[in-house]
């Protein structure tokens, strides 16, 4: 093979799970590399060159928090977090802190490897830059002549809709946290009106989606986010 | 001349008037029929206007009406409501009162009440009518009533001089002055005796005889005279708060105020009566005191408490009041008017017997102090004199003089005392006579003297001063043994004797009273120290209820305990020892408690009581009520004692609300802590459950994908494995949701957000259970913000969806709508399914219930119990009901609120 295996890490203390996360990262092609903590994990982060991490949060020694703090010091390889529902301020505390994506336990396979999917494209899109045409649905934006079109329609967007347009394709794909986005968008002074967002996404929603209550592209992730996806899904 | 800054309104002015406004706001309103004198037709005035009201659709009820049989007056009674009267029984006789309780109770908007200077019959709530009117106005219901000029407290003795008639029932001027409105009912002198002729005016039989003297021509023209100046004064207020009010230059001028000074003889009562009434004129503020010297406290017990009783008729009639114990009354009395900022003096003129023609009277002594100070000398009456003292007899039951019999005992020894002492003098200097000069035994008498006056007082030293001067003479002048004096020169030295013992004897009994009067100063500055230093280290209520009874009782001689309220504001008992000579009336307790205002003796309110009751009144709200009883009653009437058991009764107060507070911060302590375990003990759980879970889960779908494929048997079981698993995840986010809610430890993340996201999660989120179901979404585009915790609301919304599916058939259509409704949000989410049995709308929420009994659908009834915990956790409801044509609709609220400004205008900044 004239191109090595993608390498991923996988720090995780609960040996079933690692397991089947292990199956199903190997049938896709991928190296796995197991560890069950955090120090270890961080040791192989550094020594092994992933090209993928996807860790739980709920480890026994300690917190992952800092885990993604000491590894965005250094590197931008992608991270995909494990956690358990009740721990909402966790998720929006890792993506915050680095973390591409997140699971909710308990997750099927067919969700973890979507999720392994759109991390890894996205890393490579990054290192080739973006095309000037970004397409999603029957929508097309073109982000050069900075226009947006359905189908041969022109539709308008406000400024501040096409650079929260402009974001969501940018990190297609990606959970953003509600206060990434305020951050980005409205500036730094900004990041406590969560409600700023929600409107003007609404917005988008009634100009870009079908069916702005049941959208197809511009999800919600509750109480965390918003996420871009390219493909719908069904 | 007005400069810019004096024509500016007053900001305190301005802020009283806010907070006088809000109070009124509250408040009943108080119109008073006034006339000058019986006959004039206030009643019928007060009728007339009131079936008026009540045509115009006011709900009006007559508290009472005295029609003295006059038909006219009588008619316009027909088709009126009236609170039924309570009868009291007093010496025998049962007496109809007006029933305030079935009034409060009854509270319409506007209530008739007769003769306001009426007088209760002993046993009701208060001894006058017009406090009766108080507490109904502070009820918010509007009052009328009917008065003469000669009840007016301020123009009692003016009256009375005029017609020789004098009332004793009377009203506070401040009564007359706060009412909202006075209408002046008047007619001729001449008329009004054509009306007494024609038998329309009615007299009670008993003063049948003094009305004769009374309804003469000029007494008529006086009476009606004063009760059109009192209007018009009234009036002139009214213009002058009118003023105030549109802040036109204010005419307020601040070094208005006026001190009266109360003397102990008879004309005390018409001075203060003469300050209030100068105050009333100047619209300015007054005090009233009464300076104690030496002689005055010797006076007997019922004197004094007359004066005390003047002092209470100067504070109803608004002054402030004070008792000053000093020495020299003039120089006492500058010294409180320039501390208090008063430029007029009122006294009561001297007697004008004067014992030495040198011998000022008061008010040249204070003009000679005091030159800057106004002096308005108020002129004596003996009429007075007499009315006096049966006023006060009446008002003010003799108090028991248990002192002044002691007190005359100890008096008789000093005497005793001092005889003995010269008697010992004089059988000490015989022997010395012989050889010492007369003039220095002269000198041992002197020095005898002086210590009598120091240790013994005044009196003994006077009696000294003179044996001593009889016995120099008898036993030491030549003749000796004999009163008859050879050398004319030895009657200088008993001139002098005499007077240097009666100086000495004065000065030293003036310094012993100063003492005494510096050591009550200290005395009552110590108690205070004391409680203040004890209940500062109470951090326990039961702390606080033994100090507050030990100072009481040390300090005033008093039993005193403590009435705490509840959590339902009912007042209890708190006694630290069982106390069987305070016997509390719960009555009054909680009637001082709920007004905020002192009761019981020497107060307005039931003042027959034995016990005092004064409310605790913390920064944030009562605390509860303090019952005292004194030993010795005078004690409380003082009001230096008053005001000192009111800052005790202040400083138990800020304790029990200190305690209230280090309580209040322990519960929050523990409460906090159990939160923090039960969250720890839920996320433990919480991962421990899921784990397993996951890990089914994960291994039952990679079955699935394993190459090469299963068969589709072994398929089909893995993919039952992983939808159970699923189900089981759902059912324990349920009970851990569940658990948190109910232990009401759940913090609400509430965020403004469009209803239309969560809708749209939640739809996302059920979308494998909605499979074989068809989903109409119906909500408006312009939906405002709502305030909900989204998660939460995902999951009532995953969860109604869930059970639609679960009930309904495949291929039925769940209809999920959105609509404002009044100040609410209200969704829906309906189905055209079998319906909800008839009548278990509201069972189904209960815990653990299903729709029908023997189902085979899978779950267990947990879910909208869930749903209607977390939407009432958002103040919302949630209820089912048949949908129209068939089915189930559960629609739950959720409040709108206000929200915040979305940022439309950096758009319109950035484009």
């Amino acid at each position: 093979m004239a191109e090595p295996l993608p390498v991923a890490i996988l720090v995780e203390d609960e040996r079933q799970i690692r397991r089947f996360v292990r199956t199903a990262l190997e049938a896709e092609g991928w190296n796995v590399h197991e560890t069950d903590t955090l120090r270890q994990g961080l040791i192989d982060a550094g020594t092994r060159k992933p090209d993928l991490i996807i860790l739980d949060l709920g480890l026994p020694d300690g917190d992952g928090m800092e885990f993604l703090r000491d590894l965005r010091a250094w590197s931008n390889v992608p991270v995909i977090v494990l956690s358990a529902r009740v721990g909402e301020e966790d998720k929006i505390g890792a993506l915050d802190a680095g973390a591409d994506d997140y699971l909710t336990k308990p997750f099927g396979v067919g969700e973890l490897l979507a999720r392994v999917r759109a991390a890894s494209r996205r890393c490579r899109d990054t290192g080739a830059g973006l095309g000037s045409v970004f397409e999603f649905g029957d929508i097309k934006v073109d982000l050069s002549l900075r226009t947006v079109h359905r189908g041969a329609v022109a539709i308008h967007l406000t400024p501040i809709e096409y650079r929260l347009l402009a974001l969501l394709i940018a990190n297609s794909g990606k959970v953003l946290t509600h206060r990434q986005i305020l951050r980005e968008v409205w500036g730094p002074t900004h990041t406590e009106d969560g409600h700023y967002v929600r409107v003007y996404m609404g917005h988008l929603r009634q100009k870009l989606e079908n069916d702005p209550a049941q959208p197809k592209h511009i999800l919600t992730e509750t109480a965390v986010g918003y996420r871009l996806v390219q493909t719908a899904r069904d | 001349m007005p400069t810019p800054s004096e024509s500016r309104p007053d900001p305190d002015l301005l802020l009283a008037k806010v907070k006088r406004q809000e109070a009124d706001a509250r408040r009943g309103k108080l119109r008073i029929y006034f006339g000058s004198s019986a006959g004039v037709g206030k009643t019928y005035a007060m009728l007339v206007a009131a079936r008026k009201l009540k045509d115009e659709g006011r709900e009006v009820v007559i508290g009472v009406v005295e029609t003295h049989g006059r038909a006219e007056t009588a008619a316009l009674l027909g088709g009126m409501e009236i609170v039924p009267p309570k009868s009291m029984p007093y010496r025998g006789k049962d007496l109809s009162e007006f029933d305030l309780d079935a009034a409060l109770l009854r509270h319409p908007s506007l209530i008739l009440i007769d003769e306001l200077a009426h007088s209760n019959v002993q046993g009701v709530r208060h001894p006058k009518r017009w406090q009766d009117i108080e507490e109904l106005l502070a009820a918010g219901i509007d009052v009328f009533s009917t008065l003469n000029v000669q009840h007016l407290e301020s123009l009692n003795d003016v009256v009375g001089g005029i017609t020789n008639v004098r009332v004793w029932e009377t009203v506070p001027d401040t009564v007359f002055d706060d009412a909202d409105e006075v209408v002046l009912v008047d007619i001729p002198a001449d008329e009004l005796l054509e009306r007494l002729r024609a038998g329309k005016v009615y007299v009670s039989q008993q003063a049948e005889r003094a009305a004769e003297n009374f309804f003469r021509k000029g007494n008529l023209m006086a009476l009606r005279e004063l009760a059109l100046r009192r209007t018009a004064e009234r009036v002139e207020g009214d213009v002058q708060a009118y003023r105030v009010d549109k802040s036109i230059g204010s005419v307020w001028k601040t070094a208005n105020a006026l001190l009266t000074c109360v003397g102990p003889d008879a004309g005390a009562e018409r001075v203060v009566r003469g300050g209030a009434r100068l105050a009333g004129q100047l619209n300015a503020e007054w005090h009233a005191i009464y300076v104690e010297t030496p002689s005055l406290q010797r006076l007997p017990a019922a004197r004094r408490d007359k004066i005390l009783a003047t002092l209470a008729l100067a504070q109803d009639l608004g002054a402030t009041t004070a008792v000053i114990a000093d020495a020299d009354v003039a120089m006492s009395v500058v010294a409180y008017a320039r501390s208090h900022n008063l430029s007029k003096l009122v006294i009561g003129r001297d007697p004008a017997r004067r014992l030495w023609p040198w011998q000022r009277s008061s008010g040249q002594k204070l003009a000679l102090l005091a030159p800057d100070i106004d002096l308005v000398e108020i002129g004596r009456s003996d009429g007075a004199l007499r009315d006096g003292d049966a006023r006060n007899s009446a008002a003010w039951p003799a108090l028991p003089g248990a002192e002044s019999g002691d007190r005359r005992r100890l008096k008789r020894l000093r005497y005793l005392w001092a005889a003995l002492a010269c008697i010992a003098v004089t059988l000490l200097s015989m022997p010395l006579a012989a050889h010492f000069d007369r003039s220095n035994i002269v000198a041992i008498y002197i020095l005898t003297v002086v210590l009598i006056a120091v240790r013994l007082g005044r009196g003994a030293a006077a009696l000294a001063a003179v044996l001593s001067v009889c016995a120099f003479d008898f036993f030491f002048v030549p003749p000796r043994f004999s009163f008859a004096v050879s050398d004319v020169q030895y009657f200088l030295t008993f001139c002098i004797m005499l007077a240097v013992g009666l100086i000495t004897g004065q000065l030293t009994a003036g310094l012993r009273f100063q003492a005494r009067v510096a050591a009550h100063r200290e005395e009552r500055a110590g108690s205070l120290y004391a409680i203040a230093r004890d209940l500062s280290g109470a951090v326990q209520i039961d702390q606080v209820v033994r100090i507050s009874a030990e100072s009481i009782e040390r300090t005033f001689r008093a039993s005193a305990a403590l009435l705490l309220p509840n959590s339902a504001g009912e007042l209890a008992m708190t006694t630290s020892r069982g106390d069987a000579t305070l016997a509390v009336d719960s009555g009054i307790a909680q009637w001082a408690f709920d007004k905020g205002q002192p009761a019981g003796f020497g107060t307005d309110t039931l003042p027959g009581s034995e016990v005092l009751y004064i409310p605790l009144r913390a920064p944030t709200r009562a605390r509860g009520v303090l019952a005292v009883k004194a030993h010795n009653r005078r004690l409380l009437r003082i009001p230096e004692q008053r005001q000192l058991l009111d800052t005790f009764a202040a400083l138990i107060a800020i304790a029990l609300e200190r305690v209230h507070y280090v309580e209040v911060a322990q519960d929050a302590l523990v409460r906090m802590e159990s939160e923090r375990l039960r969250n720890s003990l839920l996320a433990a759980l919480s991962h421990d459950l899921r784990t397993p879970l996951t890990v089914l889960v994960g291994l039952a779908e990679s079955l699935t994908l394993i190459k090469p494929a299963l068969s589709p048997a072994q398929r089909e079981s893995a993919e039952a494995i992983q939808d159970e698993a699923r189900r089981m995840s759902t059912l324990v986010s349920n009970l851990l949701d569940m658990a948190r809610i109910e232990s009401g430890g759940v913090k609400l993340n509430l965020q403004w957000q469009p209803l239309e996201e969560v809708i749209g999660s939640a739809l996302n989120a059920a979308r494998g259970m909605l499979k074989q179901h068809g989903v109409e979404v119906n909500i408006p585009r312009d939906l405002p913000l709502v305030r909900f915790d989204a998660l939460l609301i995902e999951r009532v919304l995953v969860n109604l969806l869930e059970n639609a599916s679960k009930y309904t058939p495949p291929g039925s259509k769940i209809t999920l709508a959105a609509q404002v409704v009044g100040d609410t949000l209200s969704v829906s989410v309906s189905d055209d399914g079998p319906g909800l049995p008839v009548g278990r709308e509201e069972a189904v929420f209960q815990k653990f219930t299903r729709g029908e009994r023997e189902s085979a659908t899978p779950g267990v009834g947990l879910g909208l119990a869930i749903c209607r915990a977390i939407v009432e956790s958002h103040h919302g409801k949630i209820v089912a009901t048949h949908r129209p044509g068939g089915g189930a609709r559960f629609t739950f609220t959720l409040p709108l609120g206000q929200p915040p400004a979305a940022a439309e205008e950096a758009e319109a900044a950035d484009g």
